[in-house]
């Protein structure tokens, strides 16, 4: 949990402040100040949401994230936050007033699982920028560094009502790189999307992937005992790294401090080289970077709990976890989130035990943190669709999950794994105003976002669609 | 092998129906599919494996069962697409991947192959056939597969009830990748499509030709010489110049084509419809993924329908034809009318596969492949109550169906992981 404080003490810090928060990148990587300009930090975010007026939208059937349905309810979106949510809410001067009768309201969409940007569409061999599978780990890159802002499915996610994702690397390699969590907004950069404070990721991949691409090549590892090593091995020279570096720090205030008494004998100590594929390891171990863990098979979850465990690390979520339904109790009570399809199965091994009812079961034991992601350009459109056939096959397996429970899988615990909860997820005052008006309940095919907002802006209006498509690309 | 696991002995050595029966299904909200429309309160009488009469107040024969349906939808068994069900049991695991063609030689005997038929390969067995089944899937269509071939081999409809002899009587079908689906294997160039495609044509009906640079063997001329003369030949195309040239090339050759991806049909709907080339497209394609693609929209299966072209919808993955009444219901969402939508998935493919008068439609004398629904059954709070093929009721248990079972046992006591 040192992860969530410390990201929680830096937003608090930044709000303070009056702007946009920057959890730091690395705490042995300084940021630079530019005398005469603001400090920031490289690749931190440079997206602020415009200015909008207040918007209320009125006598909706909403469903807050938190876990509670109103009927009949009023939510006021001002200075970009939400500002209450109950009956009879007075609009103030100059709002947006909308009568939202027979429509459903929800906080806007969290897709944990994305590559947009990295596999763009169009897939083109100039733009296969999601996978560096030259090493099988390479925590040292950022899924970032690849993004194309002018995907066009970012634009069509936005009009499925999802307003963050989480953009990853893919699952090549043991440990692929770090993810990034954006605001779906227009944008020409990626700094501009970049969710102000949110952790970064860390992708891992368990299984077939990784193994299947470095053991087809004669490599290591060419099966799961060796991708186990892999990530040991990986850990491990990451924990000396780490001890180098205290070593340092420690002799350097010894320094610092015989040098205030003026001690002149002492020799100034020389800091350890920068490792960039280490450095990212040891932030995972400080809880700086959240670990999200693409892994199908139960057994193999277990053994990766066992790898954190012996380096002291937690593992936020399991992604693609096919078969999660037979770990449901153990991942409840160890507070992993379980990152899952509606019912994507068969296409590999692992994939050969997939059930329909696998969201719904790990989301029954007390704790457990159930997440319906994508992993796909075209299901990130429907989330609230494939949230729907879990909630429907697991009502009818007697696990009596109503809409309210349900679209926590596609808000409040998408964003607790990414540690944005605070930020997003739920309609909770003082939470970004990150809301979508549907066209009636989003637990139906024939469900439709009629408006999004993203930090109060409105960015997608159905009735009234932009005459020209947000990406460069698609002109 | 001394022990079988319970549910082994039930997927594996169990037959997958119980067999046809004679019933009435009384009260239902009986979606034809036909001209008849949506009938309220109807019954259906199903006799010898066949729909015998559908009306309101229909008597139920001496020793007939009765299932009382209580104003439930009632579909036809629905059509899951153009897949490789059957062909392939882990689609990562070569030894249970019969789809693609790959001999070790050169390019040209393995590109240029139409006799490559894979119906023999269909496993009725496959476990995948009964996931599908009791979600309401009936039948579909099995084509090989492969990224560079242009020719790429011929396939079947298929019935999904776990019969051996799977293949649906007229069913044969040639397929054919086209435009940047074909590039590598027409030297890198769809022009060379109409070029090479052009040549084999002169093999089949000048032998000789082409002399030592000859693209087919004579089993191949064999097979391509009845696709000349009016077969049905799926085109998987999806740029929009492509799909009319396609068309206009293959009537032009005696062919009956049908196009299938169709990204872009739209924009050539009314060509379509004038020529009566049916489109077999997936609904959810509305993102450029690829330059033949940069007119994907979501409402393609309304502008095609609207302008008079047969539709039928598939997506691409074996594991997933139970996604296709999915499909159905978000193009009604983005505009396509509900018949339509039905159609697309139960008539229409049936029509498009050489199977409209036996199959697709709940009309008198056509085979019995039902499903009884909890609700729309185009929606996707919506399951499969009930499905019955050829008149038998569907085992409504799969390989899933026994693992969820189990791990629900297994939460509900308690048990440690």
């Amino acid at each position: 949990m040192n992860g969530m404080r410390s990201l929680l003490a830096v937003i608090a810090t930044a709000m303070a402040a009056g702007c946009a928060a920057q959890a730091p990148v690395s705490t042995t990587a300084p940021a630079a100040t530019t005398a005469g300009r603001p400090e920031r930090a490289p690749f931190s975010s440079t997206y602020r949401a415009p200015a909008a007026p207040p918007t209320l939208i009125r006598n909706a059937t909403v469903l807050t994230g938190t876990g509670a349905r109103i009927d009949d309810g009023d939510v006021l979106i001002a200075d970009g936050r939400v500002e209450a949510i109950g009956p009879s809410l007075a609009a103030p001067d100059g709002a947006n007033v909308i009568d939202a009768k027979g429509r459903w309201v929800t906080p806007g969409l969290i897709d944990v699982h994305s590559h947009m940007g990295v596999y763009a569409s169009p897939g083109t061999t100039a733009s296969d920028d999601g996978n560096e599978a030259t090493d099988p780990v390479t925590a040292q890159v950022w899924a970032e560094h690849s993004i194309w802002p002018q995907d066009p499915g970012l634009e069509a996610a936005l009009q499925g009502g999802v307003t963050s994702m989480q953009i990853l690397p893919g699952s090549a390699n043991l440990i692929g790189g770090r993810g990034v969590t954006v605001k779906n907004v227009p944008a020409t950069t990626y700094q501009a999307m970049k969710f102000p404070g949110a952790p970064q990721g860390l992708k891992m991949a368990c299984g077939e992937n990784p193994k299947r691409v470095y053991g087809d090549e004669g490599q290591f590892p060419s099966t799961r005992m060796g991708n186990v090593a892999g990530y040991r091995q990986a850990f491990a020279d990451a924990r000396e790294y780490m001890e180098d570096w205290q070593d340092y720090e420690a002799k350097r205030a010894k320094y610092e401090k015989g040098e205030a008494k003026g001690d002149e004998d002492e020799v100034a100590p020389q800091p350890p080289k920068r490792d960039l594929k280490l450095e990212t390891l040891a932030e995972v171990m400080r809880g700086h970077i959240l670990v999200h863990n693409h892994c199908y098979r139960a057994d193999e979850m277990a053994t990766m709990l066992d790898i954190a465990q012996e380096f002291g690390y937690r593992i936020s979520a399991f992604h693609h976890g096919v078969e999660a339904y037979k770990l449901a109790g153990r991942l409840a009570k160890e507070g992993v989130c379980g990152a899952l399809w509606a019912d994507w199965w068969g296409f590999k091994m692992e994939a050969y035990d997939g059930i329909q009812e696998n969201i719904a079961i790990v989301d029954a034991p007390e704790g457990g943190c159930a997440i319906v992601h994508s992993d796909s350009e075209e299901g990130i459109q429907r989330l609230n669709q494939e949230a729907a056939k879990t909630m429907t096959r697991g009502n009818l397996a007697g696990l009596s999950i109503p809409p309210e429970r349900a679209i926590r899988w596609i808000t409040a615990n998408p964003a607790k794994s990414l540690g944005i909860l605070e930020r997003t997820g739920t309609l909770e005052p003082g939470k970004m105003g990150d809301v979508v008006v549907w066209n009636g309940t989003p637990f139906s095919v024939y469900a439709l976002a009629d408006l999004v907002f993203v930090d109060g802006v409105l960015l997608f209006d159905r009735a009234h669609p932009a005459a020209k498509p947000r990406s460069d690309f698609s002109l | 092998m001394k022990k079988l696991a319970p549910f082994a002995v039930l997927l594996l050595l169990a037959p997958s129906l119980a067999g046809a029966q004679d019933f009435l299904i009384r009260g239902a909200r009986v979606h034809t599919a036909a001209a008849a429309g949506t009938l309220e309160n109807a019954d259906v009488l199903v006799r010898a494996g066949r729909i015998a009469a559908v009306g309101v107040g229909l008597d139920a024969p001496a020793g007939a069962a009765v299932v009382e349906a209580k104003g439930r939808p009632l579909t036809p068994g629905l059509f899951g697409g153009v897949t490789q069900i059957g062909l392939e049991e882990v689609n990562l695991e070569p030894s249970t991947y019969d789809a693609e063609l790959k001999l070790e030689a050169p390019a040209w005997q393995h590109v240029w192959r139409p006799e490559f038929d894979v119906t023999p390969a269909f496993n009725a067995r496959s476990i995948v056939l009964a996931v599908m089944r009791v979600e309401g899937v009936t039948w579909g269509a099995i084509a090989p597969l492969a990224a560079d071939s242009l020719v790429i081999g011929q396939g079947s409809a298929v019935t999904l009830d776990g019969r051996f002899d799977a293949a649906l009587p007229g069913s044969r079908t040639l397929f054919v990748n086209w435009g940047s689906a074909a590039h590598d294997a027409s030297g890198g160039s769809r022009a060379a499509q109409y070029m090479l495609f052009d040549q084999a044509i002169r093999e089949v009906r000048e032998p000789g030709t082409s002399g030592g640079a000859a693209l087919l063997l004579p089993e191949g001329r064999a097979a391509l010489k009845g696709y000349l003369a009016g077969g049905r030949v799926v085109f998987f195309v999806e740029r929009a110049n492509d799909i009319r040239e396609v068309v206009r090339f293959a009537r032009a050759r005696g062919m009956k084509p049908v196009i299938a991806g169709g990204t872009e049909a739209w924009v050539v709907a009314r060509e379509l419809a004038d020529a009566g080339v049916p489109v077999i497209l997936d609904p959810l394609e509305n993102l450029p993924n690829d330059f033949d693609k940069l007119g994907a929209r979501f409402d393609n299966a309304r502008l095609l329908h609207e302008a008079g072209v047969t539709i039928a919808f598939s997506q691409t993955n074996s594991f997933q034809l139970r996604k296709n009444r999915q499909l159905a219901g978000n193009a009604v969402a983005h505009g396509l009318a509900w018949d339509a939508a039905l159609a697309a998935i139960t008539s229409a493919p049936a029509a498009i596969f050489g199977q409209g008068a036996e199959r697709g439609r709940i009309e008198e004398g056509r085979a019995a492949d039902l499903a009884l629904w909890s609700g729309d059954p185009l929606e996707v709070t919506t399951v499969a109550e009930q499905v019955w093929i050829a008149g038998s009721p569907v085992l409504m248990r799969s390989r899933q169906t026994e693992l969820r079972d189990r791990y629900l046992e297994r939460l509900r006591s308690g048990a440690t992981d």
